[in-house]
This record gives C-alpha cells, structure tokens and sequence, in this order.
C-alpha cells in the first residue's frame, strides 16, 4: 500500500507538501511502534521489580526481632531440680513481668494471662534448658535475655497498633501500654533473627525457622543430580554420538521433547501412583521427590547436554578417529571434555527449575506439617517452596513476613546457582 | 543401611578393578595383550558391581512389598476376616511393632494377641528378606568378579566388551525417558479407567455440577458427590484467556523490540532480565498474587464500586462492592506475567529467523522498519508465532501454584473474571492432598482430571512443535 501511494503521489504529481505531510505521518507511526516494544519490555521490567520489590519490603523485617530482658526469681517453691519440665515457667515469668511493671494480677489472673500471650512459646523451654544445666541458679534471682511473641514483635517493627475496635486487635489495650513501658524502661532489644535459620517449621511463628525445609531440599536436590545428571547426560551422549538414525531414534527424540513439555503436576500424579502406591517408598520423604524432580529434570538436561555435544565441532572427533581411537574413546576422551562446560550450565540451571518446583511435591504428601530436620533421604521432610506454599496459608499476620523471608532466601540460592552457571558459561565458553 | 552396602560394594569392585588390571599386565608379559590393562580392569569392575548392584535395589524396592504379601498369605484367620484396608492396616501395623515401634491403631481381642505373633514373624520375614537379599548381592558380586577374573587373559577383547556394555548403558539412560512417558500414561490411565467405572466418562466430561465430597454416612446431604468437570475447564479456560491477553501483547511486542530495535548491548541487558523473570519459582508468583495484587485489585474494584452504588449503573456497583481477594482475573494476571518471557524469547527466536533478504527487499522500497515489521517479518513468521502462543497456552493451563494460591476453589461455570473460580490444577491439589484413603472416588478423580489435562497439553504441544518445524523447514 506504501509504495502504491509513492507511485500514485510520483505520477499524478502530488505536491512535494503533500508528499512531506504523508512521511510525517508514517515517521510519527514508526516512532509510536517503536515506543510499544520499549513499553512492553518496560512493563516486562516493572513487573519484575514490583515483584521482587514487594517481597523485599515484607520480608525484610523477618531478619529482625525483639527480646525482653527481664529479672526472674527462681522461686524453689515452684521449681522440681529433677522434673524442671514440671514447671509453668511462662507463668513464673509473666508474674515477674507484671510486678516490674507494677501490676497487681486479678481473682481470674487474666493479667498474666494477657502477659503471657506476650511471650514467646520458646521461654518454657529457654527456662527449663537454663534450671537443667545449672540447677544451682534455682532460689536465685537472675536477669535472662527472652525471646518475645510474635504479635509483640510485630508491634514493635510498627505493623500492629492499637487502632481499631478493641476486640478485633490481636493486642489489647492494656497489652500495649505493657509493651510501651517495657521499651521505655530499656529493656526491649533488636537483634538478628538467627533462629530464622536454626530453627524448623512450627506452629507458633516466631519459633518457625527455614532450617528443616533447607536441609530437605538439599537431600532432595542430591538425590535429582544424582539420577538425572548421569542418566540424563548417557541418554545425549547415546542419542548425538551412537544411535543409529531409525524408527526407535526418532520416537525416543519426539518422547524427550513432549516431557519437558508435560505439566509438572502430572509428575506429581507419577510419582503418587508409582513410588507411593506401587513401590511403597515412604510418603513425603525426599527420596520421592528427589525421584520426581529426576524425572521431571531429565528432558532439560538431555536437550542442553545435546547441544553442548552438537557445538563440538566435528573435526575433533575425525581427528580422535584418524589416529586409531575408537568410537567410545572419541567421545569420552575429546568430545565430552570440551562439551562438559555446556553441560553443567545446562545441567545447573535444570537443577535450580527443580529448587523452585512445587506442584508434584504437594501430591506426594510434602505439605504435612515436619515440625524437625531430617535425618536421611527416607524420613519425612519439608522442602523450601513448599514451606512458602505452608506458611503462605497460615493465618497468623507473623507468618505472612516468614514468608516472604522464605522467600528470599530460596531466591539467593538460586540466584547462586543461577550466577555459577553464567560464570562457567563465561568462564570456559569456547567459540570455534 | 543400603548406603553401607552400597561403600562397601564401590571398595570392593574398586580392589576387583586395580587387581585385574593388575593381573592383565603381569599376563601380558609374553604375548601383546589386545586391550590395555585397564580395559580388563573395568571389565571385572563391571562384573563385580553391576549385577551386586541390580540385586541390592530391587531388593531393597520390593522386599516391603513381599513381607507384606507373604504376611496376608500366612496371616491367622481372624485376620484374614478382616475386610481389605483393615488388614493391610493390622499388617502395617503388625511390621511397626516387628521393627520396635508402636502401633498406630488399638486392635482388641484376638486381634492384639494375634497382633504379638505377626509382629514377631514380621520381624523373621524382615530378617530372612534382609540377609536373603544381602548375601544373593554379595554371592553375585564374588561370582562376578571370580568369571572376570578368568577371562582376563593377553588375548581376551575387553575394550570391545567394556565398550559394548558403555554403549547398552547408554541405549539404557536415554530408554528412561520413554519409560517415563510409559508410566505417566500408564498411571493415569489405569487409574482413571477405575474412576470411569464408577463415574461415566460422559459425566465427567458433560457433568456441570463440582462437589466431590464423598459423605462419611450414607444419609449426609450430598452423600453421593458429583464429578461433572465442566466448571473446571470453563475456569481453567477463562484464566488461560486472561494470561495470554496479558502476555501475548507484552511478550510479542518485547520480541520484536530485541529482534529488529535493539542493539547488541541493549540485548544482552534486557534477555537476562526477563530470563530472571523465568527463573522466578511459580510458587513465588503465587504469594506474590496472593498477598499484593489481589489485596490490591480487591481494593480497586471495591472502590469503583463504592463510586457508583446509588448512581445509575447502581447493580454494577454493588456487584463490584462484592469482589473477593480470590477472582480469575487476578490468577490471569500474574500468570500473564509469568508467561512473558516464554513468548518473548520464543517469538524472538522464530522473528530473527526470517531471512534478512525479505526485510532488505521491503527496505529498498522506501517502506519504514515498522511497515516493515508489519506487512513483511509478522506475516512470515506467522505460523511460528502461532506455535509459541499454542505452547504458552499449554503452559498455562498446567500451572498450578499460581492458580492455587489465587483463584480460589469454587466451581462455578462463569466467564466473569471478577469471580473466583478453580481450575483441573488446583482441584488435583485439593483432592489430593487431604487425608483420604487412595482408592475413593475423590482421588481417582484427580487421575481422571490429570489424564484429561495430560491429552490436552500433549495434543498442543504436538501441534505447536509441527507449526514451528514445518516453519523452520520453509526458511532453511
């Protein structure tokens, strides 16, 4: 249509205005076309901000939490040397808090009721760990350093407040005006969250940590590299280097590329209905996922293996051959060499896709609640994303900042994972 | 415990593998051996390890199976009277206490006298199945080693041996993959023709009522489920819609900015960026539509509504006053999102390959990169674009974190994408992962539900990667 107008304009001998008017107002397209590419990629990008973005601002504050210090005495009255699990230590505690503050406890003892909830779940077990290692502490009067509840924390980091009808607030009233004298009398600090990362799933968020799920996903992960690297690189080399070209060639290159195209779930229903039901492996165990993130990892792994082995060039094989080597020897002694750094990029980023999988981990029992770490591949066990996937339904407004802290780090792992890969591909990347 | 056999078996084929090699140098001494001593070497090493090895897994993958079976076959009558998941309960549970643990059930009676008994021979079934295992894999490894070690002789061929068995190893690895296929479709369908059997697949298919809830007793309201899928696929097809109005635009148009705007540098800029964008785990996406944009899309649509109950479009307004955190559109959304850098980078492959000889062409007709783009490159590379869509779809519709998180449960048959509806994914997750007894309805169904999701992906990606191929092959 563009040239029609430029030949009709030549011959009927349209004015050179004309002519000028029409270029304008193809430039002016031109330029709007060019802005729609910048604006989608600029939405691209923004979106990507937006997302990391956001995820920092929640869970930045999971890094960081508060402890009361606070006097105890040790009343031997209350406290068994032998049996000091016998003790309500939140209560003896909570009663000292309300005396520093000056609080006389009622008939019903809902102060201290109201003060315990401030504390976290932890203290009992801080308190009896203290009696059990120095018994002889217990009739004096001690100053210890305890963790707070999670609803207390989040008041302090200023993502709860007093606003709102009373009932409704996870924190009451007279709660807030303890939690504003406690940080007036200095007693309130801030500290790295370490039990973040020492600590496992539980049901009260400020005792969860991400250490279980870590350690899971890590078994899980031994178990993929250990299956699918191997098979997954004898299956390239079988299909690039020795499969004669035929029926049975073609139908296993057609089956790889329809793999890695099947929704990961399905491999979840594989792995329900093979490895739990039929083989009996034990549900949730990372044995069984590490077997259906293989499988699913398998397809990335074969393909990239392939095209590391395809950008040899074919001169090094012929050479290998002219001088006497066989055809196995050609392969594993000159061609996988140099295509081994291709290969473990593409085999690193497969295994970082299987980190961050969840799906088929759900169907094979993953989000049963694993409160420890896990021993060995066949013991239950949590796993990073699926953790997320927990805790991201949890209830509790603690939870939600672990999320997005759960988050982050399963994202610095695999920003490692991902940084190795492009640092092998630079670091050994030949061109021929 | 098979860690230990397995060190155990890797010290001794490594012994098997140096004193072979050993032996074929000492044996070689007079005659010039054919192969170099290491090809003997590992031709003990693959006799040594290998069978010992396939001994040990499947024996340690099938021996729970036999105790159990051998268990049922010899159990005391009062157990065989039991029905069929009771029993396989008592035998479970009659294994824990062989092993030294507590039973997870009470069993009175005969039962908990019969329940010591088993426990004891469970424990001897364990024992005999252990060391019967153990020492068939070691018998195995010596005999191995022992032929091996005869035949290493100057004039025996082992690099031809050891070569061929590397090469059968590998024609094994990449057979793994078609076993794969033949176990996904052979789940699937078995355990989908068992749901068929109590489920017609016309109604499964046809059905437009979703509740499968399977009633305790049989006199609860709605004791016999319904296992109509179609409100399933209509929401799965509606967030599929949403996703690929939000990414095909957006991934498109990125593509062809890379492909025929930006320059080297500001290509090896953006390309890692939206491959982050890939590399971000779905479940991510799923928070992140959870607890940001659907919040945020609530709040938006609830003001909007606010703005217009009482005025004219009044039942809009209160329509709109209603909307959940949970609706298609935000599900749709962020999937869109996901998607981008799929259709982006796969588009941008198949526009940098139309030949440059058509753009120098449309070029040197006076026509602008844009009229280009539009009326020469797009054109050609039409198809190929069509097939990357086809395969986004795909992978939309097998998403299923996303979805999870953010769509929401209810089966409704609607094309409003301010409702909440559910998709065949997220009702996988739902039925499965609930505490059920395996064989109900309810988890057969997720086979059904994954069979059909299975066929539909596969039927796309087979067109989707004839679409490009043929394309390729126009070009090449």
């Amino acid at each position: 249509m563009t040239d029609a107008t430029l030949t009709r304009a030549g011959a009927s001998g349209r004015s050179t205005a004309q002519l000028r008017k029409s270029l304008k107002r193809r430039h002016a397209r031109e330029r709007r076309f060019k802005l729609y590419g910048v604006l989608a990629i600029a939405i691209a990008i923004g979106f990507l901000a937006l997302l990391l973005g956001r995820i920092i601002e929640q869970g930045h504050t999971a890094f960081w939490t508060h402890t009361v210090q606070t006097e105890v005495y040790l009343d031997p009255a209350r406290i068994d040397p032998a049996y000091p699990e016998g003790t309500n230590f939140d209560q003896l505690v909570a009663e000292q808090q309300l005396a520093r503050l000056g609080v006389q406890d009622d008939e019903a003892m809902s102060a201290s009721r109201d003060m315990r909830q401030l504390m976290s779940a932890g203290v009992a077990f801080e308190m009896q760990r203290l009696v059990r290692e120095n018994p002889e502490v217990i009739g004096d009067r001690i100053t210890v350093t305890l963790p707070i509840g999670a609803d207390a924390d989040l008041y302090y980091k200023g993502e709860l407040d007093g606003e709102g009808e009373e009932q409704f607030r996870r924190l009451n009233d007279r709660q807030i005006l303890w939690l504003d004298q406690m940080r007036d009398q200095g007693r309130i600090q801030g500290q790295f969250n370490t039990g973040l990362f020492t600590r496992s799933d539980s049901t009260q968020p400020e005792l969860a940590g991400v250490l279980g799920a870590v350690v899971g996903s890590a078994l899980m992960l031994l178990v993929t590299a250990s299956l699918a690297l191997p098979i997954g690189v004898g299956a390239a080399i079988y299909l690039e280097e020795f499969a004669p070209k035929g029926r049975i060639t073609d139908i296993i290159e057609v089956n790889i590329n329809n793999l890695a195209a099947v929704p990961s779930i399905v491999y979840g229903l594989l792995g329900l209905a093979v490895f739990i039901n039929w083989m009996h492996l034990p549900r949730s165990s990372p044995l069984v996922g590490g077997l259906v993130l293989a499988l699913m990892a398998l397809p990335t792994v074969i393909i990239a293996t392939r095209s590391a082995l395809k950008a040899v060039p074919p001169s090094i094989r012929e050479a290998a051959l002219a001088m006497g080597a066989s055809r196995t020897q050609a392969v594993f002694h000159h061609v996988l060499p140099l295509a081994m750094p291709g290969v473990m990029t593409g085999s690193i980023i497969a295994m970082a896709h299987a980190l961050g999988e969840t799906a088929p981990l759900l169907l094979i029992g993953m989000v049963s609640f694993v409160p420890g770490v896990p021993e060995a591949v066949t013991s239950p066990s949590s796993a990073l994303p699926v953790l997320v996937f927990i805790w991201e339904n949890a209830s509790e407004r603690a939870f939600h900042e672990r999320t997005a802290a759960a988050i982050m780090v399963l994202l610095v792992f695999m920003i490692i994972m991902n940084a190795a890969a492009i640092y092998l591909r630079r670091r050994f990347e030949r061109r021929w | 415990m098979l860690l230990i056999y397995l060190l155990v078996l890797a010290v001794f084929s490594t012994a098997v593998f140096v004193l072979a090699r050993r032996a074929a140098r000492r044996r070689a001494t007079v005659v010039k051996a054919h192969s170099a001593a290491g090809y003997h070497g590992a031709w003990a090493l693959i006799w040594a390890a290998v069978p010992a090895l396939i001994i040990l897994i499947l024996a340690s993958t099938f021996d729970a199976r036999i105790e159990r079976t051998v268990l049922i076959a010899s159990a005391p009558e009062a157990v065989q009277a039991l029905d069929a998941p009771r029993r396989a309960a008592f035998i479970e549970d009659a294994r824990i206490v062989g092993a030294g643990g507590m039973p997870r059930q009470i069993w009175t009676g005969d039962l908990s006298t019969a329940l010591q008994e088993e426990a004891a021979r469970a424990s001897r079934v364990d024992g005999a199945l252990a060391w019967g295992g153990l020492i068939a894999a070691i018998l195995a490894a010596l005999i191995g080693a022992g032929l091996a070690w005869r035949q290493t002789r100057p004039e025996f061929r082992a690099r031809n041996r050891v070569e061929a068995f590397v090469s059968v190893a590998l024609f094994a690895c990449s057979a793994v993959a078609i076993l794969t296929t033949i176990g996904i479709v052979a789940s699937l369908v078995f355990e989908s023709l068992r749901f068929f059997q109590t489920v017609p697949i016309t109604e499964f298919l046809f059905g437009t009522q979703w509740s499968p809830q399977i009633a305790i007793r049989a006199d609860q309201v709605g004791s016999t489920g319904a296992f109509g899928a179609v409100p399933l696929f209509v929401g799965t097809f509606l967030i599929m819609v949403i996703a690929m109005l939000v990414a095909g635009p957006i991934g498109l148009f990125s593509a062809i900015y890379l492909a025929e705007y930006a320059g080297p540098k500001r290509r090896a800029v953006i390309k890692p960026v939206l491959e982050i964008l890939a590399g971000v785990p779905t479940v991510v996406y799923g928070f992140f539509a959870a607890l940001t944009v659907g919040p945020s899309f609530r709040a938006f649509f609830n003001w909007i509504g606010a703005q217009l109950v009482g005025g004219p479009l009044d039942g809009l307004g209160q329509h709109l006053l209603l909307v959940q955190n949970q609706m298609a559109l935000v599900a749709g959304a962020v999937m869109g999102i996901m998607l981008i850098p799929f259709v982006s980078s796969l588009s941008d492959d198949i526009i940098n390959a139309v030949p440059q000889s058509l753009r120098d062409g449309s070029y040197a007709m006076g026509a602008t990169r844009s009229e280009t783009i539009k009326r020469v490159v797009l054109p050609a590379a039409l198809p190929g674009i069509a097939g990357a869509f086809l395969l986004a779809v795909s992978r939309a519709i097998g998403e299923t974190m996303i979805v999870t998180m953010a769509a929401g449960l209810a089966a409704r048959t609607t094309l409003n994408p301010l409702d909440t509806v559910t998709t065949v994914t997220v009702q996988i997750v739902t039925l499965l992962t609930g505490d059920q007894e395996f064989d109900s309805a309810k988890t057969l169904a997720a086979f059904g539900l994954g069979l059909t999701l299975f066929v539909v992906t596969l039927i796309l990606n087979f067109a989707a990667q004839r679409i490009v191929q043929t394309y390729r092959e126009q070009y090449d």
